[in-house]
């Protein structure tokens, strides 16, 4: 009995202790992505991340990692926002920094993109004016937080 | 099984698991790698495996972010060709701040390009999730809400739909698994014409796999369940009472009951049948709704419903 529960033990913690030992270099895998200061999406903003930039992880709590940036600060960001994939190869960045083939970095930044919809825009198959009066109705955090306030919904569980 | 046995089993699954988290490798890889090592494949046997692996494991799961958001766009162009945008700017300010509030607190508050709202000049009672997080709503809909409680469970609900990637999820792998051949059969970063006119066709019936699902076929009766369960969780984190959705299903019934086979009608499942799963997840007690957000959705809404 006492075997069995040493062995259960055991798978608990060495997934645990692997996941920590490993906690890596991740992606930013959206355009652009604010590090905050505190887990929360409302969070004071620290620093701004851009598509492909390589963060250095901790572990992950409550699905939000403590990230490190190339120059030494640190803040959260949502791992909706982190691949552990490479996305696409920046300037500046080796295959050594990254530790990644180039083969996989150009396949993940292949497909279905900008270079498709380009097509389709020049072929005029598709009409994108509305989708681009959308994208530029972006509300920032401070607004939210305002609109919130005055809404009578404090706080709430991030 | 003796005591050694369980140990080494236990350890065995541990890596794996640890294998699993971390994203280190793919199953078929892993698979390789211990037939490998353990003498069950060869060298080559494994080689094959990996490869073979590879193709067959692409699916709408294999879609990045970005992927997804020029999936996205294109659905929502296509949309546009059927249903015209509600060209009002106040209104749609107002929509946007409600939507893109709740979803900071949806379980993925990060997508490509982020989550935007428009509302659509249709009296159709209808609302469409595009992968990435566009999202669609009627004015047909908006009648449906009495209230930016009731508004935010419409919204709610379609943020659900982009977080489970229910959109993605429509596309025919056949098409994926094309898509994904070509890219990685072409080295080169940029694609070259014959590859991007092969692509492009992948594409667009990619993007018609998805609007033919929003707007005909519909989503599955467990995606509209899961998708109402996850919006009840969200209200919750983002303060809103959670027996709005009810409300509003309510109305959605009685408005949907003079337009049985249209639109929404068509897609989802009976909004009653809707309320009957989500009552005993949500508390009966209701507090009238706030006297501010009632005056700010009136402020915003009125105008575009007019007489409703």
């Amino acid at each position: 009995m006492k075997t069995k529960i040493l062995a259960v033990l055991v798978a608990i913690t060495v997934p645990i202790c692997v996941g920590i030992a490993f906690a890596a270099p991740m992606s930013v895998q959206v355009r652009n992505a604010r590090v905050r200061a505190t887990p929360s999406q409302l969070g004071k903003t620290v620093a701004a991340v851009d598509y492909g930039e390589v963060v250095e992880t901790g572990a992950v709590q409550n699905g939000w990692y403590p990230v490190t940036m190339p120059d030494g600060a640190k803040g959260w960001l949502h791992e909706s926002a982190l691949s552990k994939k490479p996305v696409a190869m920046r300037a500046g960045t080796s295959d050594v920094d990254t530790g990644v083939s180039s083969d996989e970095v150009a396949l993940a930044g292949k497909g279905f993109n900008e270079q498709v919809e380009a097509k389709l825009r020049a072929e005029g198959t598709l009409d994108y004016t509305w989708v681009d009066r959308m994208a530029a109705l972006e509300v920032g955090a401070e607004q939210i937080v305002e609109f919130r306030r005055q809404g009578n919904l404090p706080g709430g569980a991030l | 099984m003796n005591a050694r046995h369980w140990l080494a089993l236990s350890i065995g699954m541990g890596l794996l698991t640890a294998l699993w988290f971390c994203g280190c490798e793919g199953v078929g890889e892993v698979g390789a790698e211990l037939g490998r090592a353990t003498g069950v494949l060869t060298e080559d046997q494994a080689e094959s495996v990996k490869r073979g692996a590879t193709a067959v494991e692409k699916s709408w799961q294999d879609l990045t972010p970005e992927q997804e958001y020029y999936i996205g766009r294109a659905v929502a162009a296509r949309v546009f060709e059927t249903y015209q945008p509600l060209d009002r700017p106040e209104a749609n300010a107002y929509l946007n701040l409600l939507g893109q509030s709740l979803a900071v607190f949806s379980e993925r508050p990060e997508t490509f390009g982020g989550y935007r709202f428009l509302l659509l000049d249709s009296d159709e009672v209808n609302a469409f999730a595009a992968p990435g997080g566009l999202i669609l709503v009627t004015r047909g809909m908006l009648r449906c809400c009495e209230n930016e409680d009731e508004l935010a469970a419409v919204l709610a609900h379609e943020i659900c739909h982009v977080q489970a990637k229910h959109g993605l999820r429509a596309i025919k792998q056949s098409r994926l698994t094309e898509a994904f051949t070509i890219v990685a059969a072409e080295s080169a970063k940029q694609l070259g014409s014959e590859e991007l006119a092969s692509l492009t066709r992948e594409f667009e019936s990619s993007v018609g796999d998805v609007v033919m699902t929003l707007t005909t076929s519909g989503y599955s009766r467990t995606q509209e369940r899961d998708a109402d369960a996850a919006a009840v969780r969200l209200l919750k984190r983002a303060g809103y009472p959670e027996a709005a959705i009810l409300t509003m299903l309510k109305r959605m019934d009685e408005r949907l009951a003079t337009a049985r086979g249209l639109g929404f009608a068509k897609t989802h499942p009976s909004a009653s049948s809707r309320a009957d799963a989500l009552k005993p997840a949500i508390p009966t007690a209701q507090a009238a709704p706030d006297a501010v957000r009632q005056q700010r959705f009136a402020t915003a809404m009125q105008p575009v419903l007019g007489g409703r």
